[in-house]
């Protein structure tokens, strides 16, 4: 799986790479996503393996505070696997009756517990910077799933200099380069490393299988609903179809000795 | 006291019992039973009917929706992520009603371009169309007020953007801002008031609808021919006819928008609606949603201050029409005196505004250069007037066009005229969501010069020149033609 995507990753990164670096950051490559289409639907085992992404890797500085834990049924976990997965996490609560708050287990009902206790606390850990809560982060993005899987693989070398000004380039400490990310600098050091995560179905975790994975479990939290409402929709369709063929027919009757 | 005995009318008697005391059904026969349609009348009369039901599907989202939402600025975007995640059905609820409005207005654009290409709007109609012009106003006021309820980034940069063009009026400019913002900045009164007149003037239209209706139900419809209706033979009974016929083209237009719910519910949204609004990070692209975008553009299109030197050039200009038109309408001195007039009340009026800027103006450094460059009309507030010109000069559009002949397809130039004004129309459209530089700038106000153009100076010059064609004598001999040209 590695030998097949890296020259797919590299080619990627090259011919990617070769537009000139404008402020509004290059246009992130066309990808197909299973879940795209009228009949696309979520691939479980990509958003299982995406959530571990996240857990182990991205969840050190993002938080997904629009989604609960119960929510992971969505990608296939079951009552059991959930209680687990949420009783990982420690809460604050209360206050008890003697109006002290207390330290519990996360329940399945909880929501996913942040890294940082506020804004301010994420910035003083992070350089300045914020790191956006990830809930909404493929709705929220121009070009979504395609942009996030770019960003999250579009780390490179600096060039030298500017292609339009001629000036040069120099990326400060605690920045990184992005071909993708507007304007190019980015405080996000570059997440994903060869092998960074062990898959419990054992695909290999390459750089892009995880920027894949990752990209679908995100696209998920923010349009969680997306299978029951096109699975809706081709019925209310089949429906619209049946009717206005009726309604045709019978306008068509009514009409028939008008001149 | 005997009243007139009433002759039975219904078999059911308690449909007869009611009507007796409350005669709703005689009513609804009379007016969707029985009511004369001209029978020519083409699909392009359904959207009037499309654009009340969309009004209903608002109203009824609208409501579940209102359950269920927080207006408060720290829990406005996540209750309403609430709703898309964890109430029942609530993900459907919010894309019907955030993909309604685009579709209320695609039927109600088609239904004004209707009855601009088949003169809906001319003599006995003119009412009827003008109350139509304040349901659009009114449309405009609700769906903008209703693009903040979500408070993302594009709601509350939204609402910042459209509130502060009111700042561009002298003296009272930042009065009404604040009046509006209710406090100095965008923040929770400016959401709860949103909230609030969004919730209500669903209602108000509601009601203007009916008006409208009303006055339909007296002229009743026009056709494509646009000749009024002088027989029996040039109607048909609205029900069964157009009730089939509406209907039919009601379920086609519902594929159209509940596909777009289903399965691209996302088409018409900004990815900025998506991030929650920071009133510290400014988007790089703030554009109202494509409704809007034509207006929008006009808005735009003025980019040049109206200063103390252009004011005294188009003054020179104005004092040389004098003598220009004392040549021009030699013959005629009423028309003289009527030019003479309206050149000294131009003249009066520059000459007014350009005494009050100099008097007002603060200058650090007196000099007449700098005089010269006092600005009287900031192009910001020529675009703000000219987008709500653009709108309001639909009022007055009954009496810019003054031909007698109300169909476009027995107006040749008038139809081809229309045409380039609709083309004008989806360029202002593109421009209107562009940044504004380079070409979009200059197709943008190529664009609003003909828009104002074709109403302001085409039309009152083609209701008196245009060589128009012959009418058919009744809709009844035009519909059998039609239908033998097939």
């Amino acid at each position: 799986m590695y030998k097949k995507s890296l020259p797919l990753v590299l080619a990627a990164l090259v011919a990617f790479s070769a537009p000139a670096f404008s402020a509004e950051g290059v246009a992130p490559p066309k990808q197909h996503w299973p879940h795209q289409g009228i009949f696309g639907t979520y691939d479980k085992g990509a958003l299982q393996r995406g959530y571990q992404v996240y857990k182990e890797v991205c969840a050190a500085c993002h938080g997904m505070k629009l989604l609960a834990y119960r929510d992971l049924a969505g990608i296939g976990y079951n009552a059991d696997e959930i209680k687990a997965i949420s009783a990982e996490y420690t809460v604050i609560d209360g206050p008890d009756d003697e109006g002290e708050m207390f330290e519990r287990a996360a329940r399945p009902s909880d929501r996913f517990k942040g890294p940082f206790a506020n804004d301010k606390a994420a910035r003083a850990a992070n350089g300045g910077a914020l790191p956006p809560d990830l809930s909404l982060v493929v709705k929220a993005r121009h070009k979504h799933e395609d942009y996030i899987h770019a960003l999250l693989t579009g780390y490179t070398n600096a060039p030298a200099v500017d292609e339009k000004t001629g000036e040069a380039i120099e990326v400060p400490t605690g920045m990184y380069w992005n071909t993708y990310f507007p304007g190019h600098m980015i405080a996000m050091a570059p997440p994903l490393v060869e092998g960074g995560v062990t898959f419990a179905d054992g695909t290999d975790a390459t750089v892009h299988q995880m920027a894949r994975d990752l990209t679908q479990f995100l696209a998920w939290a923010g349009e969680p609903h997306m299978e029951a409402r096109k699975r809706m929709g081709v019925k209310v369709m089949l429906f619209l179809f049946v009717f206005a063929g009726i309604m045709l027919a019978a306008k068509r009757k009514v009409w028939a000795a008008v001149h | 006291m005997s009243r007139p005995a009433q002759t039975e009318k219904f078999k059911n008697p308690v449909v007869q019992w009611i009507d007796e005391r409350l005669p709703v059904f005689t009513m609804l026969i009379k007016e969707y039973g029985v009511f004369p349609m001209p029978k020519n009348a083409n699909y392009f009369w359904s959207f009037g009917g499309m654009a009340m039901l969309m009004l209903i599907i608002m109203i009824v989202s609208g409501i579940v929706l209102a359950m269920n939402y927080t207006p408060h600025t720290s829990m406005a975007f996540d209750s309403v992520e609430r709703i898309m995640r964890d109430v029942n059905y609530g993900w459907l609820l919010r894309y019907i009603h955030m993909n309604g409005a685009s579709f209320f207005f695609i039927a109600v654009y088609i239904h004004i371009m209707r009855g601009l290409y088949f003169g809906s709007y001319k003599k006995p109609r003119e009412l009827l169309w003008i109350i139509g012009v304040v349901i659009f106003l009114l449309m405009m006021a609700t769906a903008f007020m209703g693009y903040a309820l979500p408070w993302s980034q594009m709601s509350g940069w939204g609402v910042t953007v459209i509130t502060s063009l009111f700042a561009k009026f002298p003296l009272v400019g930042d009065g009404i801002v604040t009046w509006l913002w209710g406090g100095f900045s965008v923040d929770n009164p400016t959401l709860n008031r949103f909230f609030a007149l969004h919730f209500l003037l669903p209602f108000v239209l509601l009601g203007v609808v009916f008006i409208h209706v009303w006055a339909l139900h007296i002229t009743g419809s026009n056709n494509p021919a646009g000749i009024e209706p002088k027989s029996e033979k040039d109607t048909l009974p609205f029900h069964p006819y157009f009730t089939s016929k509406d209907g039919f083209a009601v379920v086609v237009f519902l594929i159209v928008y509940l596909g777009t719910v289903f399965f691209a519910p996302l088409a018409l949204t900004e990815f900025d609606h998506f991030k929650s609004y920071d009133s510290m990070v400014t988007p790089p692209h703030i554009v109202p949603e494509w409704y809007f975008l034509p207006f929008y553009a006009i808005l735009k299109s003025f980019v040049f201050d109206f200063t103390v030197i252009l004011s005294l050039l188009a003054m020179g200009g104005l004092v040389a029409g004098f003598p220009a038109a004392y040549v021009f309408f030699k013959g005629d001195v009423k028309k003289r005196n009527l030019a003479f007039k309206a050149l000294g009340a131009l003249l009066a009026v520059l000459v007014t505004i350009t005494l009050l800027a100099l008097v007002t103006a603060d200058l650090e450094n007196p000099s007449a250069a700098a005089y010269l460059k006092v600005v009287i009309i900031p192009a910001a507030l020529q675009g703000v007037l000219a987008m709500f010109g653009s709108i309001l000069l639909l009022v007055v559009l009954p009496w810019l066009d003054s031909s007698p002949v109300k169909s476009a397809r027995y107006r040749p130039i008038y139809k081809k005229c229309l045409l380039v004004l609709l083309v004008s129309f989806l360029v202002l459209g593109y421009t209107g969501a562009q940044l504004p530089e380079g070409w979009p700038v200059i197709a943008g106000q190529i664009a609003t010069v003909y828009y104002f153009a074709h109403f302001l100076v085409i039309l009152p010059y083609l209701s008196r020149k245009e060589k128009t064609l012959p009418l058919p004598n009744s809709i009844h001999e035009d519909s059998c033609s039609a239908s033998k040209g097939k």
